[in-house]
């Protein structure tokens, strides 16, 4: 195949998202993340749920799935079990995958299934105009909060610590040389991959400038296998850190589960099946 | 002396955990094996262990089409048995009952069979094989041969090989306990056949049957959240299915249980999941993807009393107007109604049939009654209607601007698959242009709505030619008819068989394919009809209401009455029920 580019993979839709949206990063660093992997386009399937951050699929030159609120993860997790041969990547937002789909994680981590995971946090809800999300820090002021939110903002780098995801990291928009070599490694993990981006809302939270003070990179000497270790780093919050967390590579991924029970399943016809209701 | 010559109804009642299911379903098996035809009923309360629980098997020479009204033969294993079963107890019927739990007053006219069950089970160190006493008993009055009696034992009870030795030594006791104090003839034996002349059928449930069709559609991923009483489904497909190179995910929830059908089916394969009320009210909003985007599936929606837990074991046909019209917008859907168990296998193959070749999601309704019984069936392979498949882009399509959404004369535009080159589109939940890329230009929308809709129009050209869309029974030109659907069938057939014998003409429809409704059935049928019956299990007539919306000015134009009988229970029509209210409908009409 001939040298790929990011820009192949672009579908030429303009995007919707406010100029310095974060996103556009994650835009950039996912097709040259295809484009380093040489990945053809007919191979990708991007699913995605509802949000800002949801309008990706449209975005991108490859099969696309934009479903409903909440969902990316079954939607994706249908798609690679009816086809274990493509690249599949579910994309949202801290809403989407954190509120009203918050209950999918913890089970497409079990499960192991064999997808990329990229959550664009922006920690507000931007579509609607600028509601707190599950992500939004204790005290924030908006229209639907106008006294402040009384939550604890979640940690999702903890989150998918704890229901044992084999692949956790965080990125930062900001940083598109390290977000671009994560997607790829999430991509090859043949096991459930789990992203956080900082991905800033320039118009309703602009993160930046905060974001740019507080994150600095993993430790060199992490050990990427210690799960125990990604706990304390992920434990940090006045500090962000940014890489990979945890990478377990001895897990088997679902696909490879499935194929195996498919494999040792006894070779039946229907009617060897039906002599059972015979007797 | 039974109700009719050719079947016997037999009730076995008890407490739950006490394995009452367990001898009901046994005997129907047994029952079966000896050449006989079973319809079975069962009941059960939600809690695992306690509660009473209601076996009911009708056994036949014929054809049996309803689990019958009154009980011929009640085995009661406790008191409360009896005391709720003694109201429907004919004059002829006749009692088996445990002598160590049940009392039965002196004043009892019918036929008893006391057997101290308990007793001997203890006797045998084994009391929990009561049961099993009383099974004996029961398939040796019924002259059931031990050998075969006992390989049917052996064979249900297979995975429990700790305890089978000693419930076969209780079921030995009973069966010897009948030898040795009962000689005279059992008044409700029937003739048994041949062994040798016994034609081929198979013994299965609803659910099994549902299971088997999607595999015989070729049904390659099943995704489903457990839920009573539509979980059998699950688990058959769940044991079968890697056989055929397909796979099962138990979701964390209905939601995702659609959502992950959804992308299955974008991926290429034949998917579908099954789900009760609960699981459905859930999955309404991923249907409407399903119909925007235009990704087949088949949903089973196997119906229990409402409203939300409701009643969750028990049967109703309350979700009629939530299968048809449940969502936001406007999506094309198709709604298939099986009337019985073998339907139920047929209705899966045809299900697929329509879901692959409109690209739109199929939604079965079954319900717990017919789901949870057993019920005989010859078994052949031969196919009601030809089986379709989805319209795959041509090369040339995909040589040269590809439109997945293509607005065609027929609606039907070519799914291109991931994987497919030159076939990358985006499955869109937004409206959409024919790229699937996002539009929402007035003009585009309704074009987009339409080539949609436009699906409905072609299926319903389709389905003409297709073999069981609406089924009719009794004479055409008969002043009465009964517009049923589902599960209420039996009831029904067997009310018209007993109005028939009065001299009473009806005749009655029960249209398959509910959306889209058989048309030309139906107008067919109100031609000669002065007044039709909707007999339905849910409370508030939906398929009257639907049928008097869709069919207003034929109704209005003949001067045709509705009557319904709506019975929201848990529990399925009597026959009685039926005729009475036809006669009553009759008296009436023919009054005024």
């Amino acid at each position: 195949m001939g040298q790929l580019k990011a820009k192949d993979y672009k579908s030429g839709v303009k995007p919707i998202w406010c100029p310095g949206c974060g996103d556009y990063a994650v835009l950039n660093a996912l097709t040259k993340a295809f484009a380093g992997l040489e990945i053809p386009h007919e191979e990708i399937v991007v699913a995605s749920g509802i949000g800002c951050s949801s309008r990706f699929p449209a975005f991108i030159k490859t099969y696309g799935f934009h479903g409903v609120h909440g969902r990316p993860l079954p939607l994706a997790t249908g798609i690679k079990l009816g086809n274990p041969d493509l690249t599949v990547v579910a994309v949202g937002g801290d809403g989407d995958g954190f509120s009203i789909g918050g209950g999918h994680m913890p089970h497409a981590a079990r499960r192991n299934i064999d997808i990329t995971y990229i959550v664009m946090d922006n920690s507000i809800y931007g579509m609607t105009k600028g509601q707190p999300s599950p992500t939004s820090p204790t005290g924030m002021h908006r229209k639907a909060a106008p006294y402040g939110t009384q939550e604890t903002p979640l940690n999702p780098i903890m989150m998918a610590l704890s229901y044992n995801a084999s692949f956790v990291a965080r990125c930062f928009s900001n940083k598109l040389k390290e977000m671009t070599d994560i997607i790829m490694q999430a991509i090859q993990h043949p096991g459930f991959a789990f992203i956080q981006v900082l991905s800033p809302c320039i118009t309703f939270n602009d993160t930046y400038a905060h974001y740019r003070e507080i994150t600095q990179l993993i430790p060199e000497d992490h050990d990427t296998s210690d799960l125990a270790a990604a706990l304390q780093l992920a434990l940090v919050t006045d500090t962000q850190y940014l890489g990979v967390f945890y990478h377990d590579k001895e897990r088997l991924g679902y696909c490879e589960r499935v194929r195996m029970v498919q494999e040792a399943a006894p070779k039946m016809s229907l009617d060897a099946i039906i002599e059972n209701y015979k007797r | 002396m039974t109700q009719t010559e050719s079947t016997v109804v037999v009730r076995v009642g008890g407490e739950g955990g006490e394995g009452t299911i367990t001898i009901g379903d046994i005997f129907s098996r047994i029952a079966a094996r000896a050449g006989l035809e079973v319809y079975s009923f069962r009941t059960y309360p939600s809690e695992i262990k306690g509660g009473q629980v209601l076996y009911q098997a009708r056994i036949g020479t014929q054809r049996v089409m309803s689990e019958g009204d009154e009980a011929d033969v009640l085995v009661a294993m406790n008191q409360q048995a009896w005391t709720e079963c003694n109201d429907h107890l004919c004059s002829m019927s006749t009692l088996i009952y445990d002598t160590n739990a049940v009392e039965v007053p002196e004043s009892y006219g019918g036929v008893t069979y006391p057997i101290p069950a308990t007793e001997i089970a203890t006797d045998l160190d084994w009391a929990r094989g009561k049961n099993f006493v009383l099974l004996g008993a029961l398939t040796c009055l019924f002259n059931f041969d031990w050998e075969m009696t006992k390989a049917v034992v052996e064979r249900r009870m297979q995975r429990h090989k700790d305890t089978l030795t000693k419930n076969l030594a209780a079921l030995r006791k009973g069966y010897e306990y009948i030898q040795e104090h009962y000689t005279a003839p059992f008044d409700h034996a029937l003739p048994l056949p041949d062994p040798d002349t016994i034609e081929e059928r198979i013994l299965i449930t609803g659910a099994e049957a549902m299971a088997m069709g999607a595999l015989a559609a070729g049904c390659q991923f099943y995704s489903g959240y457990p839920i009573t009483p539509a979980t059998p489904i699950m688990e058959t497909l769940a044991k079968y299915l890697p056989s055929f190179g397909g796979t099962l995910v138990q979701a964390e929830d209905e939601i995702a249980s659609i959502n992950m059908i959804i992308g299955a089916a974008f991926a290429g394969k034949k998917a579908m999941t099954a789900t009760s009320g609960p699981g459905f009210s859930l999955m309404i909003e991923a249907l409407g993807l399903a119909g925007i985007t235009e990704v087949p599936i088949v949903l089973v929606n196997v119906q229990r009393a409402g409203p939300s837990t409701g009643l969750p074991t028990k049967t109703s046909q309350g979700d009629l107007f939530l299968t048809l019209y449940g969502g936001h917008g406007d999506a094309p859907r198709f709604v298939i109604a099986p009337d019985s168990v073998k339907d139920c296998y047929y209705s899966m193959i045809n299900a697929f049939s329509l879901a692959e070749y409109f690209q739109t999601p199929v939604i079965v309704l079954s319900d717990q009654a017919m789901a949870s019984r057993l019920e005989t069936m010859p078994w052949d392979t031969k196919l009601w209607n030809p089986v379709l498949e989805r319209r795959l882009p041509t090369e040339e399509e995909l040589a040269e601007d590809y439109r997945r959404y293509k607005d065609t004369e027929d609606g039907i535009s070519s799914m291109a698959l991931p994987g497919m080159s030159g076939g990358i589109y985006l499955a869109e939940s937004l409206e959409h242009n024919e790229y699937g890329y996002p539009d929402q230009d007035p003009a585009n929308h309704e074009k987009m709505m339409k080539k949609r809709a436009k699906k409905t129009e072609t299926a319903r050209k389709l389905l003409k030619d297709w073999a069981s869309t609406a089924r009719r029974w009794g004479e055409e030109d008969a002043a009465f008819g009964i517009i049923g659907w589902g599960s209420t069938r039996g009831a029904v057939r067997e009310a018209m068989d007993l109005l028939q014998k009065r001299g009473i003409k009806v005749e009655a429809i029960y249209p398959h394919t509910l959306l889209p409704m058989p048309d030309e059935a139906m107008l067919s049928f109100f031609k000669h009809k002065k007044a039709v019956l909707v007999p339905e299990l849910n409370f508030s007539s939906q398929l009257a209401r639907m049928v008097e919306h869709r069919y207003y000015k034929a109704l209005y134009k003949l001067n045709i009455q509705f009557h319904t009988l709506a019975k929201e229970q848990g529990v399925p029509f009597k026959v009685q029920e039926i005729c009475d209210a036809v006669v009553k409908m009759i008296a009436e009409e023919e009054g005024c």
